[in-house]
């Protein structure tokens, strides 16, 4: 790489280059609709963050927008300073579980060995060295004795685990999961949470999309609101309060309120 | 001795099964590929909807064979896909709807044209639809010296170019495939993917529809790989399961073309019909002996079930009699009229019980062995058991407890009894008999 070039992007933008994700303005909409509103903010390295909001809030939207899979009709979006299609590698997503059909012909392991086909590239083989990686990663989620089963036989915890190992396999700094936490059991979701912490120690960083309000507290040190726009972001002790909350999730109810009664005024008056 | 196989001529026959075969397999590997995203009508529609551009090749060059061909048809084959995709987003209409309303136009549009050209051009709709298989092995070629069918020559190189597509982007389809959405995070370029399987797609039906016709393409796109995924786990095994179904229904659809209606004093069918007709024949076989699908497997385990149940109800019902101070051997007529049973199940029941050594015979009936009586004996213990707990705990009346532990018994275990007898506290079922003891156990002491 040409080192002048390089210094020269840096001494342009330092503070993007240190941050793995920056938001500046995000908008998108889809039909002319607004999903997502204005969305500015800062990811830190060694951050969990979580990701709440009622559902249609925009939350996987914003990931599709982050990895470029969606048009965006504004704003600016940065991953390690760049855009994300040069980092893409350093940027490992776990879609939601529905997403994929669970009937494919395809063993768990080689599920997880597709967190690496973009390292392996184009016209070139599966090797025993990405196979054994893939089955490191499963092993790290007490998965390694499903590697040769198909996709079907898993349980929804052990199909969230697999997943998650794939999104290990790429040893990314950059995590985007899209609720893993949704229907999985006990242990399934004890070791998730190990395995982001383990991760957010090694200094990455990961955005998860969560549902459950009660667990928020325990499981992230940042949080994100969203409900079209960002309502608030910040270290979770901070944000995470009654009114901020009132504010994600009672917002539409408050509009359909003031709806409701506009309409019953009508009727009265 | 009459031949099962009638008429059959190597040098007409084997290259008629020959170009089944390569068509088939072609068809089938990348239907697999279609079938998984459900996307099977889409196959079908590609296939149909490249006749206006067939037609106007034809009209434009007047031959029915040469690049303007294929060209036309891989033209008129993306339009689908792409005019489909594009009123699916745009006029929010379903893939399904959009699928039919593009292709049944683009196909209606190809007969019009056809119907006017075909003064002109050598080209029966007929022909578009069926194939004209029989006579693919007339049309012949000479390749270094070699000579052969043209349709053969034409056959071969779509299999060479969709086995090397698919061989080279193995892991890209795969990933493509099975998760669109996460594919394209990693940088896979999925739609051109999707585009160069509807090219392939379109040059397939091309390359089929003179020799096996459009309906045949239709067919060995969709049956071999829904057949295939009724027992396959593995996309490995699935692209070379349907292959080798595709060309099995190939061999056994002309076979049966030239044979089969011989039997019957009728003339030859349709091979290219045949062939559709036997790719269907294996799946509806798959789909009764599969694991999977299994109907056949469905059947068997439901009835051993049954006969499980039936031939444990006569061991209890031994049982029951000798406990009620019965000490001749029982009769078969007596036992089945206690059960309300058949002769012949009951019968079966003894025959069965005699070879396990359970059962003895004696003056002219039968009489539980030792071990015999220790299962029948943990049989009604059971039965008991699930009684008092039901009235126990559920507070059912009497009249019914009967009947729900008729059916739990054959499903409970030492296991289970003994967590049963834990939380009853009654040592008699609600009928007031007793409750035999678990073996091993010593037996309580009763007044």
């Amino acid at each position: 790489m040409n080192n002048g070039t390089d210094f020269g992007r840096q001494a342009l933008d330092r503070r993007a280059v240190t941050a793995p994700l920056e938001i500046q303005h995000l908008t998108v909409s889809f039909a002319r609709k607004p999903v997502l509103w204005d969305v500015t903010f800062v990811a830190s390295a060694g951050s969990l963050i979580g990701v709440v909001g009622p559902n249609g809030a925009g939350k996987s939207t914003l990931f599709k927008a982050i990895m470029d899979l969606i048009p965006r009709q504004g704003g600016e979006i940065r991953v390690f300073g760049d855009r994300f299609t040069a980092q893409r590698r350093r940027v490992a997503y776990v879609p939601q579980r529905e997403s994929v059909d669970w009937d494919f012909p395809v063993t768990a392991g080689e599920v997880v060995t597709m967190g690496l086909y973009s390292e392996i590239g184009w016209f070139r083989r599966v090797t025993r060295e990405h196979r054994r990686r893939a089955l490191a990663a499963m092993e790290r989620l007490g998965i390694a004795d499903l590697a040769n089963r198909q996709i079907s036989e898993l349980s929804g915890g052990q199909q969230q685990r697999t997943f998650l190992a794939r999104a290990l396999v790429q040893q990314a700094d950059l995590y985007l999961l899209d609720e893993p936490f949704s229907a999985v059991d006990a242990a399934t979701e004890t070791i998730i949470v190990e395995v982001l912490r383990e991760l957010r120690d090694a200094g990455k960083t990961a955005l998860v999309i969560h549902h459950d309000l009660q667990t928020v507290p325990s499981y992230f040190d940042t949080v994100l609101l969203l409900n079209l726009r960002v309502v608030a972001f910040g270290k979770t002790d901070e944000v995470f309060q009654a009114e901020n909350l009132q504010k994600t999730y009672g917002g539409r109810l408050t509009l359909l309120d003031e709806a409701t009664e506009a309409m019953r005024h009508r009727r009265t008056i | 001795m009459t031949r099962i196989i009638t008429d059959w001529y190597w040098p007409l026959d084997g290259w008629i099964i020959a170009i089944g075969i390569l068509c088939a397999a072609s068809a089938a590997l990348l239907g697999s590929f279609l079938v998984l995203r459900r996307l099977s009508l889409l196959g079908d529609s590609i296939s149909h909807a490249i006749l206006p551009g067939l037609a106007l090749a034809f009209m434009w060059t007047a031959s029915r064979s040469g690049w303007p061909v294929f060209a036309g048809a891989i033209v008129a084959g993306l339009l689908t896909a792409l005019a489909s995709q594009w009123l699916q987003q745009r006029g929010r209409v379903d893939e399904g709807a959009a699928l039919g309303v593009v292709f049944t136009t683009l196909f209606a549009i190809g007969l019009i044209l056809i119907n006017y050209g075909a003064a002109r051009v050598d080209l029966d709709p007929g022909c578009v639809l069926y194939g004209a298989i029989e006579f693919a092995p007339l049309d012949r070629l000479s390749i270094a010296g070699w000579e052969m069918p043209r349709a053969f020559v034409v056959q071969l190189i779509v299999l060479v170019l969709n086995t090397s597509f698919v061989l080279v982007l193995h892991k890209e389809l795969k990933i493509a495939t099975f998760a669109p959405e996460y594919a394209e995070s990693q940088g896979i370029p999925v739609p051109w993917l999707h585009r160069g399987l509807m090219v392939l797609v379109a040059i397939t039906a091309v390359a089929s529809f003179e020799s096996v016709g459009s309906i045949l393409v239709v067919a060995m796109l969709v049956v071999p790989p829904a057949t295939a995924l009724l027992f396959v786990n593995r996309l490995k095994s699935l692209l070379i399961a349907s292959m080798l179904l595709g060309a099995v229904g190939a061999i056994a659809g002309h076979l049966a073309a030239i044979s089969l209606p011989k039997w019957f004093g009728l003339r030859s069918a349709s091979t290219a019909g045949m062939m559709a007709v036997a790719v269907g024949g294996l799946f509806v076989l798959v789909c009764l002996v599969s694991p999977r699908c299994g109907l056949l497997a469905a059947g068997y385990r439901g009835l051993s079930l049954r006969l499980k149940i039936a031939f444990e109800d006569v061991l209890a019902c031994l049982y029951r009699r000798s406990e009620r101070g019965a000490r001749s051997p029982a009769k078969l007529e007596e036992i089945c009229n206690r059960l309300g049973r058949s002769p012949f199940l009951v019968q079966l029941a003894i025959w069965r019980y005699r070879r396990l050594g359970l059962l003895v015979h004696s003056q002219d009936g039968w009489r539980l062995t030792e071990s015999g009586f220790e299962r029948a004996e943990e049989l009604v213990r059971s039965h008991r058991l699930w009684e008092t707990y039901l009235a126990e705990n559920l507070a059912m009346p009497a009249e019914r407890l009967h009947e729900a532990a008729e059916s739990l018994e054959h499903f409970t275990a030492q296991p289970l009894r003994s967590r049963l007898a834990e939380e009853i506290s009654a040592t008699e079922d609600p009928h007031g008999t007793p409750i035999p003891p678990e073996r091993g156990t010593p037996r309580k002491p009763q007044d």
